[in-house]
């Protein structure tokens, strides 16, 4: 689905990806983990469509189309979502209404006419079911006066709503307590399937005990260094990343 | 009959309409209003126009209306007119005792006075004038100071019609009261319309005052304002303004509260040619509530300017101004925000803030918050901020497949929403944030701007004649 091919960024001239390589199918789980300020973050708001980078070098594929080339929300209709890090909050605009025109704006995309108001209505309770979301929260502006950990939560139920293709969690697990992370990981793991894939991006090793991840993959200093399977994070949390920055 | 006012030196021209006037119309006037008007046209003598030169004027400059030629209506139409057979009032669900001014009178329903229920009287000001003269007596003149306020001060020498509300002791008036103003002459009319509200103790009034243009003529209106609002009243104030982009408008409102009473007005200009909004509101009791709100959407060369004075000369007040604007194209807008707390005004709680989103480089703001605070025990804080769309929240809402163009709307739907919100009358509000997207999208025709839906059906086109109606 996603393919990464010897990717460098750079933003105001200094080089924070320096050939990444990396290969998503879809049903596929990667993990990227790292210390804090190597990249991870870069690596999925380039995907996303952030314009403040600046990419030197390589290629990204999404189903063989080329993906740099495609404006923000073009590559969300094509099935490509970012859980943020530090979601924005939009005052004025609710959530009901934000989702609503995002659903349409898709749907247009794809030749569909807007969704009908039952349909709607189906899936978003079926969303807020499934994370443990009251029903007052949709009717309040998008994040406004949210919690770091509801805002979060926000973030699944949007993509819970419109399930993607490719969903990128980046740092989705911070700020979160135990209870808010497995309703989070509840969320990711009843919408995987085989049609889509996950890049959970995380700096520490708990989140992957509730979303098992199939591959992880270590950025270091912009570039990938180390991949493997779930034992993989395990052996970092036991290790530390000193460990990584000694064997590179 | 019609006069014809040409030359730049507007205001000699005036002061002489105002002696051969005050022969022909305001002969018969008692003699409390001929006294004011004579006092009015001498203070306007010395006074004349505002001109850029005074502070409060500097960005909003009346040289280029007054240079035009104007005709002027003395007398009122002979023919009443059924208002029913002028327009509709489109507001679906909006039930309301609906009243018209046609350039610059009064138009009857049934006689000049209504008798609402509970003793409210709402009705044409020259017959209050006649009908009403001890009410007159006790609150015309006495809210709006003409003192070195040439604005004011010509329209009290010259005003002769506009809205008389009088709410007794203890009434709640069941429905809104809405009036359109009204201009449709083919020539261009300079009106000077005065109302008057009075809100006595306990009572309750929303008013809902329309200003639209229906040709593409200069108009220059100069109104007054007076409102009353006696102890534990309750104002709820909507100013729609809706104009072509020839018109000036200048509005002069004066509001006095007296002790435990609230106050809600909130302007929404959502076309002006050129608009200058002056809202004074004299706090003269103690736990009052003022709530002033605001919402200026302009394009192309546009201008709005609002001069704020909230005078918090009793203690224990509270007051609250947020001005919203988005400005698009060469407009410009202005906000002067004034909160004068007196001496002895403690406990005062003031609350000022102007927002603004400039969509082009060209697009000016001068936003100017004010405090001038005399007392020492009192809260208050004033902002302003000018800025583009928030670009966070634009790749935000892109990231999830919503176009730029359809986030631009979004976002400044939901800029303006803060004071739409402010609406307390539901069908009301509904409407006009149906008519703030449109306008947004630039997709608001001159009828849809408008809350009328003319009677038989046709959409108001420059080419049809009203003239026929009077």
């Amino acid at each position: 689905m996603l393919s990464i091919r010897d990717l460098k960024v750079s933003i105001k001239g200094k080089e924070i990806l320096k050939g990444i390589n990396l290969e998503v199918k879809a049903g596929e789980v990667h993990a990227i983990m790292g210390p804090n300020g190597t990249g991870k973050s870069t690596l999925a708001s380039i995907i996303a469509g952030r314009d403040v980078f600046e990419v030197t070098g390589g290629q990204v594929l999404f189903d063989g189309k080329n993906l740099l080339d495609l404006p923000v929300e073009q590559r969300a209709c094509e099935g490509i979502f970012l859980g943020f890090q530090y979601p924005v909050e939009i005052p004025g605009v609710s959530i009901i209404n934000f989702m609503r025109t995002a659903i349409n704006e898709q749907r247009k995309y794809k030749g569909l006419d807007p969704i009908p108001a039952p349909e709607f209505l189906a899936k978003m309770n079926e969303a807020k079911k499934m994370l443990d979301i009251h029903s007052n929260m949709t009717n309040r502006s998008v994040n406004e006066g949210f919690s770091g950990g509801e805002k979060k939560k926000n973030e699944i139920f949007q993509m819970a709503m419109l399930q993607p293709r490719l969903a990128m969690l980046d740092e989705t697990d911070s700020g979160l307590d135990i209870d808010a992370l497995r309703v989070v990981a509840t969320g990711v793991n009843e919408l995987r399937s085989k049609d889509n894939a996950f890049i959970v991006i995380t700096h520490y090793q708990r989140l992957l005990d509730y979303i098992i991840p199939d591959f992880v993959h270590v950025l270091f200093d912009g570039r990938i260094v180390k991949s493997g399977n779930r034992e993989l994070a395990l052996e970092l949390e036991e290790k530390g990343y000193d460990w990584i920055r000694k064997n590179t | 009959m019609d006069n014809i006012l040409t030359e730049y030196s507007f205001k000699d021209k005036m002061v002489e309409l105002f002696h051969e006037t005050m022969r022909k119309n305001f002969n018969n006037d008692n003699p409390y209003l001929k006294q004011l008007r004579q006092e009015a046209i001498q203070e306007f003598e010395k006074v004349g126009f505002p001109s850029s030169k005074h502070e409060k004027w500097r960005n909003t400059n009346l040289s280029k209306p007054l240079k035009l030629e104007y005709v002027h209506h003395f007398e009122p139409f002979e023919q009443f007119t059924d208002v029913g057979k002028l327009f509709m009032c489109e507001v679906h669900e909006l039930e309301s005792h609906l009243f018209a001014q046609l350039n610059g009178w009064f138009v009857h329903q049934n006689g000049g006075i209504n008798h609402l229920p509970g003793g409210v009287i709402v009705g044409s000001l020259a017959s209050a004038f006649v009908q009403f003269p001890e009410i007159i007596e006790k609150y015309y003149g006495k809210y709006a100071p003409f003192q070195n306020n040439g604005l004011v001060a010509l329209n009290t020498a010259f005003a002769q019609d506009g809205l008389f509300v009088y709410v007794p002791d203890n009434v709640v008036v069941d429905k809104p009261v809405q009036i359109i103003n009204l201009i449709n002459l083919t020539e261009n009319l300079f009106i000077q319309p005065r109302n008057l509200i009075i809100l006595g103790r306990n009572s309750k009034l929303q008013l809902l005052y329309c200003d639209h243009s229906l040709l593409h003529k200069h108009s220059l209106i100069n109104s007054v304002t007076e409102v009353f609002i006696d102890e534990n009243a309750e104002f709820e104030n909507y100013k729609l303004q809706n104009k072509d982009n020839d018109s000036t408008l200048i509005t002069n409102a004066w509001i006095t509260q007296k002790s435990n009473s609230n106050m809600l007005t909130n302007v929404l200009t959502l076309n002006p040619g050129t608009i200058r909004n002056n809202i004074n509101v004299l706090l003269d009791g103690r736990n009052c509530n003022a709530e002033l709100y605001g919402l200026y959407l302009l394009d192309k060369e546009q201008h709005v300017d609002n001069n704020i004075l909230v005078d918090h000369a009793k203690p224990d007040n509270y007051s609250s101004q947020l001005f919203k604007g988005i400005l698009d194209d060469q407009a410009t807008g202005v906000f002067n925000g004034l909160v004068l707390v007196r001496k002895d005004a403690q406990k005062t709680n003031a609350y000022q803030k102007n927002q603004n989103i400039l969509l082009t480089d060209k697009a000016t703001i001068d936003s100017n918050p004010q405090l001038e605070i005399y007392a020492d025990d009192v809260k208050c804080s004033h902002g302003s901020t000018v800025g583009q769309l928030d670009n966070e929240a634009m790749f935000y809402m892109r990231s999830r497949g919503i176009s730029e163009e359809v986030a631009r709307m979004s976002l400044m739907n939901a800029f303006a929403s803060a004071i739409i919100d402010k609406i307390r009358i539901e069908p009301l509000r509904n409407r006009i944030n149906e008519m703030v997207s449109k306008r947004l999208r630039g997709d608001l025709s001159i009828c849809d701007q408008c809350i009328l839906n003319c009677r038989d059906g046709r959409k108001i086109s420059f080419d049809i004649d009203l003239s026929g109606i009077k």
